[in-house]
């Protein structure tokens, strides 16, 4: 099968240009190619250039890089010795480049096939007409609901997983011959990522174009891609077909890349508390939204009667799609939005809905440690003073103390002591995590909250985060709230689960007994939809799977009946759409609950 | 390391190259981001920072580098109106046939003093008034928004005008004009600047922490909006020394006999319509141009280091 390649780096070399004008390699030496109908991945953690190099494929170049040698040939011309003219007229007709975030490339005050047209319309390759035929086709090559109608709406009508596809139609329209896509499904969520997959997989194979896939997820890339190329700092450490890659890597760093995917699978199993005990944290039938409330409750509620509880020294991992309200609830508990209805019990006593209301002492007890951590640390501030505020604020240790305090936190996160020096710009991403993770355990808390944690982090970082969070709790004693999108990362650290949907804990038990029987249908379908790393292995799961759409009414709008119903593959007609699910329990282990019409979630055990 | 590999020949398919680097066991986590540059001044900026350096000399030290007094004549035996540069009065004499280089250095002091008190004292005001408005609740912040924008809503130089109309011109109402119109804007830019800073996660974590309003605008709010708001304040100093200026050529600025850039342009046009030296027009209005355009050469370095949004903004 020795196709002529569509695309060739040939010893492609990157450079950033600094202010001094230095220069920096960011892509050293690197060569691949794209032969006709394959998709091949790039793929590395954030900094090993991936999309410096995917976008030199468009022939472009960030701002601030420069290309210092080697060639990047689309069908045999050399795209970076070409006049900028030529090169317009190849990009978007011959090759066509797609951005992470959907929402981000639509244009809010256009219409969807205006959009999707485009491209093809301005380059005079397709008259606008025949141009809005092809549209058409994609959109129901892609799977989208509606397909001759979906074109007229605005972007802010359809759904994210919609605009992903509809961007795919977009970049599709003028017929490629190479599609570049950076991390195209890397903003949604676990379910809806499978369908969006798949639709691509399709449409690349229907209409014979090439692909270079942009990614960090092993798994995403073990489904969708022929070929793989590993990248670390702007080297080709790896490169080779799929199936070679993921079975049998050779390269140490592509070892622990594929070991980083699997490790978050499962974990020991903590032991389990006494029940006997006062949970460390406890959420009683809370309830809250947002907006001005009327007659007590706020017209957008997001939270609907919860109940958790967290056992002293115990991780709650809380799973859910985005909207799902996971987020709330961590605001919730540290007094960022007042409950409408319900309480928060700290070791058993009830805690002051209101920020402002709660004691210093309250405060303490319970800390957050934030997604972002970009964000989180304050740009002018030294870690020193990050992490020698709350001593100070808590303890009021000041001086030699207040110094020595600083160091004992940073060793606990091992991080040397010389960073409380630093500043947050000069720590990488899994560092500033830990200088948050450092803030948060200066103030001796008893529940840390963490939302998110280690969804900006690649997956290597993440894993060692992960491991310092084990260490933690068994050093401190300290319960977690541990919220994230990311199943297998919450079930390797978390040994309670609750899984939300749409507002409600739909189901809470074990970890382990969650993962290994999942009792709601929603859990099914979740946990059947993480990726895993086994080329081949989406087209056995969609094979076997119903088709099921996207969360399209957030929060809590569904208001007769179970909110999962209309997604639900064995909802009961008579019952599932009109009354609200009991809450049951599994009889041999009180704790694993869930809300639904059937016993244990199966038609074949119908509810007595 | 480059990878030596059968590039151009069609390679095999099913290849599985593995880098040379194997045995290397060591993969340290990628900075995400480049470090931060330090600040450093371009040569256009160090340009900048000399010619403000010169002008806050001369401001200082000017009366006493002045070869004569404000209002001497340097030819008391030979008078004329504006007359040319030659030795002995070097930027010529000016409609009165008073040195012009004397009024010139005498006037950097009045001029810069003016706009630089008058800046400063509509940033003491505008910034406390927009961060209280920024963080201090919807109520503080409607009412001084909306007292603010009825003050907006005028011309500058119409304000300036009645007051001054109003109370007479001297230094102090003068600086006290500016400052309060100038405030104005500033009061805006300091109240949307803090509160793009409010809605970030450290000042949250700041809040949930338990500090009060006072430590979250000194400490997290103000570290993070004050170099924007210095670098606008370079930009409100040259609004100030035109508004000055402005009014100096109306006539309601600086009184006559003393010496200050904007009255002394205004005073000399005269050199332009009937002929004579048209140095008495030009030195003025070169120094007012040269300060605006080297902090304005300061500025740009400063926006550029802080990502160009700074630029947008302003």
């Amino acid at each position: 099968m020795a196709l002529a390649p569509i695309f060739q780096a040939i010893d492609l070399r990157i450079a950033g240009v600094r202010q001094d004008g230095s220069e920096v390699e960011i892509v050293k030496g690197v060569s691949f190619d794209v032969r006709p109908g394959e998709v091949v991945a790039l793929i590395g953690e954030s900094g090993s250039g991936k999309t410096t190099l995917a976008l030199s494929a468009l022939g472009y170049c960030k701002p601030g890089l420069r290309i210092v040698s080697g060639e990047a040939r689309l069908g045999g011309q050399d795209l970076l010795r070409l006049p900028l003219k030529m090169l317009r007229r190849l990009r978007g007709e011959r090759v066509a480049y797609m951005a992470q975030s959907a929402a981000a490339a639509f244009n809010p005050g256009m219409r969807i096939t205006r959009q999707v047209t485009e491209t093809a319309v301005v380059h005079g390759a397709l008259a606008r007409p025949v141009a809005q035929k092809t549209a058409t086709s994609l959109y129901r090559a892609l799977d989208l609901p509606d397909p001759d109608a979906i074109g007229g709406r605005y972007p802010h009508q359809v759904s994210g997983g919609q605009l992903q596809r509809l961007m795919a139609a977009m970049a599709l329209c003028s017929g490629p011959d190479l599609l570049v896509l950076d991390e195209p499904t890397t903003a949604l969520d676990v379910t809806t990522q499978l369908e969006v997959l798949q639709s691509f997989q399709k449409v690349i194979k229907q209409q014979g174009a090439a692909a270079i896939y942009v990614t960090h997820d092993l798994a995403v890339v073990s489904q969708i891609a022929d070929r793989i190329v590993v990248l670390y700092a702007g080297e080709v450490k790896e490169r080779g077909p799929v199936k070679a890659i993921i079975e049998s890597p050779r390269h140490p760093y592509t070892k622990r890349l594929i070991a980083a995917g699997h490790a978050s699978h499962g974990g020991e199993a903590p032991a389990a508390p006494g029940q006997a005990d006062t949970p460390a944290l406890e959420l009683r039938t809370v309830s809250a939204g947002y907006g001005k409330p009327i007659n007590g409750q706020p017209p957008f509620l997001v939270l609907k009667d919860i109940n958790l509880a967290i056992p002293k020294a115990g991780v709650l991992g809380v799973v859910g799609e985005s909207g799902c309200g996971k987020s709330t609830s961590a605001r919730v508990i540290a007094g960022l939005l007042p409950p409408s209805a319900g309480e928060i019990l700290l070791a058993g006593a009830a805690l002051p809905p209101m920020l402002s209301k709660r004691k210093r002492e309250e405060l303490r007890r319970v800390q957050f440690v934030y997604q972002m951590a970009d964000t989180a640390l304050n740009p002018r501030h030294r870690v020193g003073d990050i992490l020698g505020r709350p001593l100070t604020f808590y303890f009021g240790q000041r001086g030699a103390a207040r110094r020595q305090g600083v160091a004992d936190l940073l060793k606990m996160v091992d991080l040397p002591p010389a960073f409380a020096e630093r500043y947050p710009h000069e720590l990488s991403g899994g560092q500033k995590q830990r200088v948050g993770l450092a803030r948060a355990l200066a103030a001796k808390p008893e529940v840390i909250l963490c939302d998110e944690v280690t969804s900006a982090l690649d997956s290597i970082v993440a894993s060692t985060v992960i491991r310092l969070l084990h260490r933690i709790r068994e050093e401190t004693g300290v319960a977690f709230v541990f919220i994230s999108h990311d199943i297998p990362t919450v079930s390797a650290f978390s040994d309670q689960l609750a899984v939300f949907y749409a507002g409600r804990v739909v189901e809470q038990g074990p970890t382990a007994q969650v993962l290994e029987a999942p009792l709601h249908p929603y859990t099914r379908l979740l946990l059947d939809s993480i990726p895993k790393l086994r080329p081949g292995w989406m087209e056995a799961h969609l094979a076997s799977r119903h088709a099921i759409g996207e969360a399209l009414v957030p929060g809590l709008s569904i208001t007769q009946g179970c909110p999962f119903a209309p997604r639900c593959p064995v909802k009961l007609a008579d019952r599932c759409e009109q009354a609200l699910p009991p809450e049951r329990r599994v009889e041999d282990a009180w704790t694993h609950r869930y809300l639904c019409h059937l016993e244990r979630g199966t038609v074949d055990a119908p509810a007595k | 390391m480059s990878a030596k590999l059968p590039t151009r020949e069609t390679p095999d398919y099913d290849e599985h190259y593995v880098a040379p680097d194997a045995d290397k066991a060591d993969f340290a986590e990628l900075p995400d981001a480049p470090p931060r540059q330090r600040f450093r001044l371009s040569w256009t900026g160090k340009i900048g920072v000399a010619v403000v350096l010169f002008w806050l000399f001369i401001a200082f030290f000017g009366s006493w580098l002045a070869p004569y007094g404000e209002n001497d004549l340097p030819f008391p035996d030979d008078y004329a109106e504006f007359q040319e540069p030659r030795a002995g009065a070097w930027l010529g004499t000016d409609g009165a046939d008073r040195d012009v280089l004397s009024r010139l250095l005498y006037g950097a002091g009045r001029t810069l003093g003016i706009s630089v008190t008058a800046a400063v004292l509509a940033y003491i005001i505008g910034v406390t008034a927009g961060m209280l408005a920024a963080a201090g609740g919807r109520w503080l912040d409607a009412i001084l928004s909306r007292t603010n924008d009825a003050f907006l809503s005028f011309p500058n130089i119409m304000l300036g005008l009645i007051v001054v109309a109003a109370v007479g011109s001297s230094i102090p109402v003068l600086i006290l004009t500016a400052a309060g119109i100038y405030a104005t804007i500033v009061f805006r830019l300091a109240r949307a600047i803090a509160m793009e800073v409010a809605v970030m996660d450290y000042v949250e974590a700041a809040r949930v922490r338990g500090e009060n309003t006072w430590w979250v605008i000194l400490r997290e709010v103000w570290p993070n909006a004050a170099l924007p708001l210095l670098s606008d304040f370079g930009l409100r100093t040259i609004y100030i020394i035109l508004f000055i200026s402005s009014l100096g050529f109306l006539g309601l600025g600086v009184q006559p006999p003393q010496a200050d850039w904007g009255s002394m342009v205004r005073e000399n046009l005269g050199a332009l319509q009937y002929g004579g030296s048209i140095w008495a027009v030009l030195a003025p209005a070169f120094a007012i141009a040269s300060v605006t355009v080297a902090i304005n050469l300061i500025v740009d370095d400063v926006s550029v280091h802080s990502g160009g949004r700074l630029a947008q903004r302003l």
